[in-house]
């Protein structure tokens, strides 16, 4: 618990054009739905915690 | 030596049945299986043994087996070695862990626990040698120091504990004004909303703000929550997992779990009986800083 190494294993977007490069897949979406539905996949079949940056973009974070 | 033998038997016997009252099967479920107290008690069996042959050894002004005695004292480190190495390699496989520095205090009651025995023992025997009946008063007295003077403090001892509000602020999960975490699917947000329980726990002074801060200690209280009132979590989901956060302002730190029972009244007593851990006592109200 004390010391935590943390990765965003993937970031799913709406609006694609505010990220750039990096180690992480980008996932696009279309609507709010597919952003929560793609964004709950991801964490199931990543173990990681998907945790909202604005209403366009969520980021899965490995800890 | 026959004249010393009721002595001793009477020294290993109170001191046994000290180590016995000492190993305590509760809610926190260790050693609960025969074979795990079978290690206690013939451990606890030997220490006995040690401290009663101590005192007829003196006495019969045999200081090589005075000597052995002591180097056989030693041995009882290990017992706290074991126990951190077993209770360690367990904790990787608990779904809310008890933390490293709740383990240490763990080994170390164990390793205390070995010694009170001896101590029960020599004492016993001291007396038992002068009177039998003396021996028998003195047995039944260091038992009662055993069972009630090995006691830690507990939370209620430091500080207050009193029910947070659970909110959201966008994505942002709040115990009252204290942040938690940020929580980005929808779905875990309502399971939050029904089932999560806030707990702030206000320091009762200077010394305990510091206490709290440490992550031991927090982990600590997590873990008794779920232990006994159950977790609702499984690997995997990060999004449940149980969070304890500090209010950088006044030392307050926010709990947010989410317990099979949801009853308040419960969480709080469970709460206030987590003992405060021996690594995590601070007192810098004792420390010399220049000013009264």
């Amino acid at each position: 618990m004390a010391e935590q190494h943390t990765i965003i294993v993937a970031i799913v977007t709406r609006k694609p054009e505010n990220l750039q490069g990096g180690g992480a897949p980008v996932f696009i979406v279309e609507d709010e739905e597919a952003l929560q539905k793609t964004a709950m996949t991801l964490e199931k079949i990543m173990d990681a915690a998907a945790q909202e940056i604005n209403t366009e973009t969520i980021v899965l974070v490995a800890r | 030596m026959n004249e010393y033998l009721v002595s001793v038997l009477m020294g290993v016997f109170f001191g046994f049945i000290s180590r016995l009252t000492l190993l305590r099967t509760d809610f926190r479920q260790y050693p609960t299986y025969p074979q795990g107290r079978i290690i206690h008690l013939s451990f606890g069996f030997i220490a006995a043994f040690i401290g009663a042959v101590a005192t007829p050894a003196v006495m019969e002004s045999d200081w090589t087996a005075v000597t052995f005695l002591g180097l056989a004292a030693t041995q009882f480190r290990e017992v706290r070695k074991m126990e951190r190495e077993t209770l360690a390699k367990v904790d990787e496989f608990e779904l809310v862990k008890r933390g490293t520095p709740f383990i240490e205090g763990m080994a170390q009651a164990f390793e205390s626990r070995n010694y009170m025995v001896m101590f029960t023992g020599l004492v016993t025997t001291l007396f038992a040698v002068y009177s039998v009946w003396l021996g028998a008063v003195a047995g039944i007295v260091k038992l009662f120091v055993v069972k009630f003077n090995m006691s830690g403090k507990l939370l209620l001892d430091i500080a207050d504990v009193s029910e947070g509000d659970i909110h959201f602020e966008g994505p942002t999960l709040y115990v009252d004004n204290i942040v938690i975490k940020n929580v980005g699917l929808e779905k875990s947000r309502q399971i939050i909303m029904e089932r999560a329980v806030g707990i702030i726990v206000t320091p009762k002074n200077q010394n305990s703000i510091v206490t709290l801060s440490h992550l031991g200690q927090r982990q600590a209280m997590l873990h008794h929550i779920a232990t006994v009132l159950g977790s609702f979590l499984d690997s995997g989901e990060p999004a449940l997992l149980p969070l304890a956060k500090r209010d950088l302002e006044d030392g307050r730190i926010a709990l947010f779990v989410l317990p099979r029972e949801k009853d308040f009244e419960q969480i709080k007593t469970v709460l206030e009986h987590v003992p405060v851990l021996d690594s995590a006592i601070r007192m810098p109200r004792e420390a010399d800083k220049g000013k009264g």
